[in-house]
């Protein structure tokens, strides 16, 4: 899927700056602070340079070694009040910048939370691990670097500009004029530049899905001799982003010496019209040198905001990709009917009424696709009585897995209806959805974390013995105990230190432990053993005990014990019925059952 | 640093760029400190005296010089920029090309998420060493030199205090770079486990999503973010001392000066210019020597970031390619001469121990065992993707060491057990096998393969784009293609580790009757299902690591409990 590059409105830059503004505000006080210690120590160092002349004066006037010791001792007192103040600001600025780094992490990962499945099917891992890799990391830099300089230069800045009005304000409405040209400039490249950035870095994230696609089929790369034409794939990004980068920098960086220069040239047109207008008295030279000073003076503030302004751009290129991601629509959840556990068993409570949850699912003639024009589901009806088995057979491609995405609201159909114990799924809140559906998916993924932990997802408040009897369950205590730590053994990098076959047993035990009313189970069948292949089987089997089941089958044992058997083709039930009466029809299932099914 | 030092080789064709934007640097900087000593002339010379020609002679020069630093200022951002983002596009590209040389074992001790930050994070974080550092970096050193020479020249007594106060600067600055580089790697690593959490949550979405697990998985995100943002603080508390501790120096500096000077001026050794005059040329060169320690900081987390590109490109593949390696592949043979083989030199247990086996050239075999018996161990040693610890393997009665790696991959095609699709079409991917392939090769493949039924369902066909890893297709699809890839590859061994699982038994045994036509191709089937290597001409039963018997099904079932074992549990169970 190619990345979604939206078109870029100037607008867009005082949004991402107002969003960033509103993150900065949870710590308005810490700010607060370091803004005034900022302009302590800043104060100071004017302060302690402005003593030089006063000091110097009074030794002049005959004040000797003890007016000496004195201006010194004071300017002394002066200056260490600055490096507290710089301490005390650097220091909260650091914890502050953390804390609103940490807080756009947050809402990041929780915003993605909630984002529908598509969002996942659709965006490479690459891409969204950019947002937290690259994006992140310039916000955090800019914070830490840029806030604190933009306060103390602006007021240096703004300091100056009244000193220079005050001291010749004929002169000054030249500096004005030359200010303004240099804000001028920096806009005008700044705009460019932000361009740039952003498509720099849509080409760094398009660059890191790649890279983060390829690493991970390295092996198949090395097994096909490969290894050039990946090459030549990744120079292209590689020299793609080299540019865009190098556009950006490009004009970022001719800022600086643009200011430098044009304050060059104020200062010679400052000095010759000076010169002139000392000529015709209208100030005097020793004014005018000050002034000069002054003037000087002036752009080295400029000079350090533009120097920031680099970090400020690339950060909040960064920061307007984060907010478009967390200003996303997430998942609706128009659903108002909740289910809860008690005694009796599970119910819904829709308002006031109150509906025990059986498990009895219907289809109503379901139509869906995942993209337009490309029909996945073309109008399925079924339907499943609480504690039935129903079994989903047909060729990878028709349509089995979709049914289940559907049933717990992966996605929504695009016409027809679901209905759970009479309730359409889509009055129900997808938590209480999900949490009354248990789930093993064909792929099982680990968390970095003890298997204990990993059974207990199922169930968070489950009790150590209510982990272990769930995996007695699924069959998978006794090759639990047998690992070196029990329960306690650490998953790693997704469970590549468990066999496939105990990562099922694993998935099996997390339902169990949920211990839901209704079952959705994907039969996986790749790469187990015999031995481990029967222990699956035999807990599947004690799972599916009492409760409403959906299963893509792969086993004949499955299917041979299944109320209904649902076979599937392009998306429609070609046939239906149980084991006998369809191999009465001699249609596709049994041919499909006796092997005898040929590729058409 | 010398992992610094070997990225700096890395300039290559850019070295140029740095180096004109070094000396455009040095220029700017001159015109930076000439251009206010004009202005004294012409106030002191030309204004002073009400020479107006001087004075616009003057204005005419300071004008110029402006205009020659907004040039070289103008022409130094293209060749820096150049410079940068070149030098990062070299190091990702040296990076990348070097992780194609790795072999499996140098692949199995990465992870994929910091191979990534690797190629990306840490090469921006070279690169703005460059876009920020940079400048200040060549301005200071600058300064500080023309602020030494117009100081000494000035007053050499008092230039010493410079003298004394600049190395405790340095000393200052290079105990909290030394201070704060270890800092900066534990920081990596603490990003590191935040971004496996985020990987962890994405590859997983599904389960979490079923599960309703959202704020669990917030709180897990959670205690990592927490735990980052204490390590940032905490590292960063030492860096942003570097300000304080410059302030010092400088106002030190700037006290004494007057302190001294004062005394000197009382005694009359100094004019009250000459010591003003000192004065705010000292401010200059601590002023830029300010932005230096910035610079500093961003050169320590560069250091950690070159350390961890470095441990990219030092990795050494682990097999060695022998100078004059045989050109082809005489036959489609293969010979194990006991071998055997573990993972890595610390285990315990050997995972392959004493293997014999032959397969003569266009048969088919079988193998079969537990999980963890080592099959594919034993197949993944016939492509040479490890090498044997004992023994030999033997490919075409040749030593497999004794092929290049090309020769004997192009000969020896591997549909792996967690095999791959990769973003783009179906013809993209298959085309892997075989670059030149024609569409009416590849469609001959897939119909081999059992993939053209579904092929030919998808709207777009070949053209259809199978996302990432190949999201958009089904498991048992992807396994089709995959076995469809590795066909266009015309091998003369063929070698099918759990290929067919996701399969569905009809096509399946399609898949096998059409394989069964490749002649004089060897076909070796690692399975679970004993349907999938019934007919198979020997099949091969491993467990834990050794081989345990060998022969035909009917042989087996006679002589192997183990197979026999096997058949009865899978006829009862019964599979689609």
């Amino acid at each position: 899927m190619p990345r979604m590059v939206s078109a870029r409105k100037p607008k867009n830059l005082l949004y991402t700056l107002k969003r960033l503004l509103s993150y900065m505000g949870r710590h308005s006080l810490s700010l607060l602070f370091v803004a005034a210690m900022v302009i302590i120590s800043v104060l100071c160092n004017l302060l302690g340079t402005y003593m030089i002349s006063p000091i110097i004066d009074s030794i002049v006037d005959g004040g000797g070694m003890d007016a000496l010791v004195k201006g010194v001792s004071f300017t002394a007192f002066i200056y260490i009040i600055g490096v507290l103040a710089a301490f005390g600001y650097s220091q909260v600025m650091n914890i502050s910048s953390q804390k609103i780094v940490y807080d756009i992490r947050k809402d990041l990962f929780s915003h993605m939370q909630t984002l529908p499945l598509s969002f996942f099917d659709t965006h490479q891992h690459g891409d969204v691990m950019s947002y937290y890799t690259n994006d992140v990391d310039t916000i955090s830099d800019a914070l830490s670097n840029s806030f604190s300089a933009v306060i103390k230069n602006g007021f240096q800045i703004v300091g100056t500009m009244a000193m220079l009005l005050v001291l010749n304000w004929r002169l000054s409405l030249i500096v004005a004029i030359s200010y303004a040209c240099m804000f001028l400039y920096v806009r005008y490249s700044a705009r460019h530049s932000k361009k740039y950035y952003t498509r720099y870095q849509n080409s760094l994230a398009s660059l890191d899905g790649y890279i983060q696609e390829m690493v991970a089929g390295q092996k198949v790369i090395k097994v096909f001799n490969h290894e050039d034409e990946n090459i030549k794939g990744f120079e292209e990004k590689n020299s793609d982003l080299q540019a865009m980068g190098t556009a950006a920098q490009s004009y970022a960086s001719t800022m600086i010496p643009a200011v430098v220069s044009i304050s060059f040239i104020t200062y010679t047109i400052v000095s010759l019209c000076g010169g002139f207008m000392v000529l015709s008295s209208l100030t005097t030279l020793g004014a005018l040198a000050s002034y000069l000073v002054f003037v000087r003076q002036a752009a080295a503030p400029i000079n350090q905001f533009t120097q920031q302004s680099n970090f400020l751009l690339s950060s909040l290129a960064g920061a307007e990709r984060i907010f478009e991601m967390i200003d996303r629509k997430s998942e609706v959840d128009e659903g108002t009917v909740t289910c809860e556990k008690s005694a009796d068993g599970w119910a819904w409570r829709d308002g006031e009424k109150t509906i025990p949850l059986k498990g009895d699912v219907r289809f109503n003639d379901v139509v869906f696709s995942y993209e337009e024009n490309h029909q996945v589901l073309k109008g399925v009806t079924l339907y499943a009585k609480p504690g039935q088995k129903i079994a989903f057979v047909g060729s990878t491609g028709a349509g089995k897995t979709t049914i289940t995405n559907l049933i717990n609201r992966f996605y929504d159909v695009d016409s027809g209806e679901i209905l759970f114990d009479g309730i359409d799924v889509k009055r129900i809140r997808k938590d209480a959805l999900r949490k009354s559906l248990g789930i093993v998916l064909q792929d099982t993924h680990l968390f970095t974390g003890t298997i204990r932990e990993n059974i207990r997802y199922g169930r968070l408040d489950a009790s150590d013995s209510d982990v272990e009897e769930a995996a007695k369950i699924a069959n998978a205590d006794s090759f639990i105990r047998r690992l070196p730590s029990g329960y306690d053994t650490m998953v790693v990098s997704d469970g590549s230190n468990l066999s496939s076959g105990q990562r099922q047993l694993i998935a099996i035990a997390r339902a169990a432990v949920a211990d839901p009313p209704v079952l959705i189970l994907d039969e996986a069948t790749s790469s187990i053993d015999t031995r481990t292949e029967d222990l699956i089987e035999k807990g599947m089997d004690r799972l599916m005990e009492g409760r409403t089941v959906f299963v893509i089958a792969h086993r004949l044992s499955t299917v041979r014990n299944a109320n209904a058997i649902m076979v599937l083709e392009g998306g429609s039930i070609i046939e239906r019925g149980d084991h006998d009466e369809l191999m009465a029809l001699k249609g596709r299932y049994y041919s499909l059952y006796t092997g005898m099914f040929e590729l058409s | 640093m010398s992992n610094l030092k070997r990225l700096f080789a890395l300039f290559g064709k850019y070295r140029k760029s740095i180096m004109i934007a070094c000396i455009l640097l040095i220029i700017e900087t001159s015109f930076e400190l000439i251009i206010p000593s004009m202005m004294a002339d012409l106030i002191d010379n030309g204004v002073a005296y009400g020479d107006v020609s001087y004075m616009l002679r003057k204005g005419g020069e300071m004008a110029i010089c402006a205009i020659l630093a907004l040039i070289t200022g103008l022409t130094y951002a293209k060749f820096a920029a150049r410079a940068a983002y070149g030098w990062g596009a070299s190091i990702r590209e040296a990076e990348y090309r070097k992780l194609q040389t790795y072999d499996f074992a140098n692949i199995d001790r990465f992870e994929t998420s910091s191979l990534v930050t690797r190629m990306t994070g840490d090469i921006t974080v070279m690169q703005n060493m460059i876009n920020n550092g940079l400048r200040p970096l060549v301005r200071s050193p600058v300064m500080l030199i023309l602020g030494l020479i117009f100081s000494f020249s000035m007053n050499a007594k008092l230039a010493l205090v410079f003298l004394v106060l600049v190395p405790v600067l340095g000393m200052g600055l290079f105990v909290i770079v030394r201070h704060v580089a270890p800092m900066y790697s534990v920081l990596q690593r603490t990003v590191d486990s935040l971004n496996s959490v985020v990987e962890e949550n994405l590859r997983a979405i599904r389960t979490v999503k079923a599960f309703v697990r959202g704020e669990y998985e917030e709180e897990k995100f959670g205690v990592v973010n927490t735990g980052l943002q204490a390590v940032a603080t905490k590292t960063n508390r030492t860096a942003v001392l570097n300000l304080p501790l410059f302030q010092s120096i400088m106002y030190i500096c700037v006290l004494s000066l007057m302190f001294f000077g004062g005394t000197m001026v009382i005694s009359g050794e100094l004019q009250v210019g000459e010591l003003t005059g000192f004065l705010s040329y000292v401010m200059q060169v601590l002023n830029s020597m300010m932005m230096l320690s910035n610079v500093f900081l961003l050169l320590t987390r560069s250091i950690a970031s070159a350390e961890r590109i470095g441990t990219v490109l030092c990795e050494e593949p682990t097999l060695k390619e022998k100078k004059d390696p045989a050109a082809e592949i005489p036959s489609s043979s293969v010979e194990f001469c006991s071998v055997s083989f573990k993972y890595s030199a610390n285990a315990k247990e050997e995972t392959l121990h004493d293997i014999n086996l032959r397969i003569e050239p266009g048969t088919t075999v079988g193998i079969i065992g537990g999980t963890g018996s080592g099959k594919t161990t034993l197949v993944q040693l016939i492509d040479r993707l490890y090498d044997v610890d004992e023994g030999s393997v033997l490919v075409g009665g040749i030593d497999v060491r004794d092929y290049s790696l090309r020769t004997l991959r192009d000969g020896v095609a591997m549909v792996l057990q967690k095999n791959l699709l990769f973003s783009g079409s179906i013809r993209d991917n298959l085309r892997w096998g075989d670059k030149d392939a024609d569409d009416s090769a590849i469609l001959q493949a897939c119909e081999k393969a059992g993939a053209l039924e579904f092929i030919r369902r998808f709207p777009q066909g070949l053209d259809t784009d199978l996302g990432q890893g190949g999201v958009n297709v089904s498991g048992g699809q992807k396994q089709r293609l995959c076995i469809a890839r590795a066909l266009l590859k015309n091998p003369r061994i063929m070698i099918f580790d759990d290929s067919t699982s996701a399969v569905d038994s009809a096509t399946e045994k399609g898949i096998r009757e059409s394989l069964k036509r490749l002649d004089g191709v060897t076909k070796i089937f690692i399975a679970q299902r004993i349907s999938t290597v019934i007919d198979a001409d020997c099949i091969f039963i491993l467990d834990d690591g050794r081989l345990v018997s060998s022969g035909t099904h009917r042989e087996l079932m006679e002589t192997s409990p183990i197979y026999r074992e096997i058949y009865d549990s899978q006829m009862k169970g019964g599979m689609l």
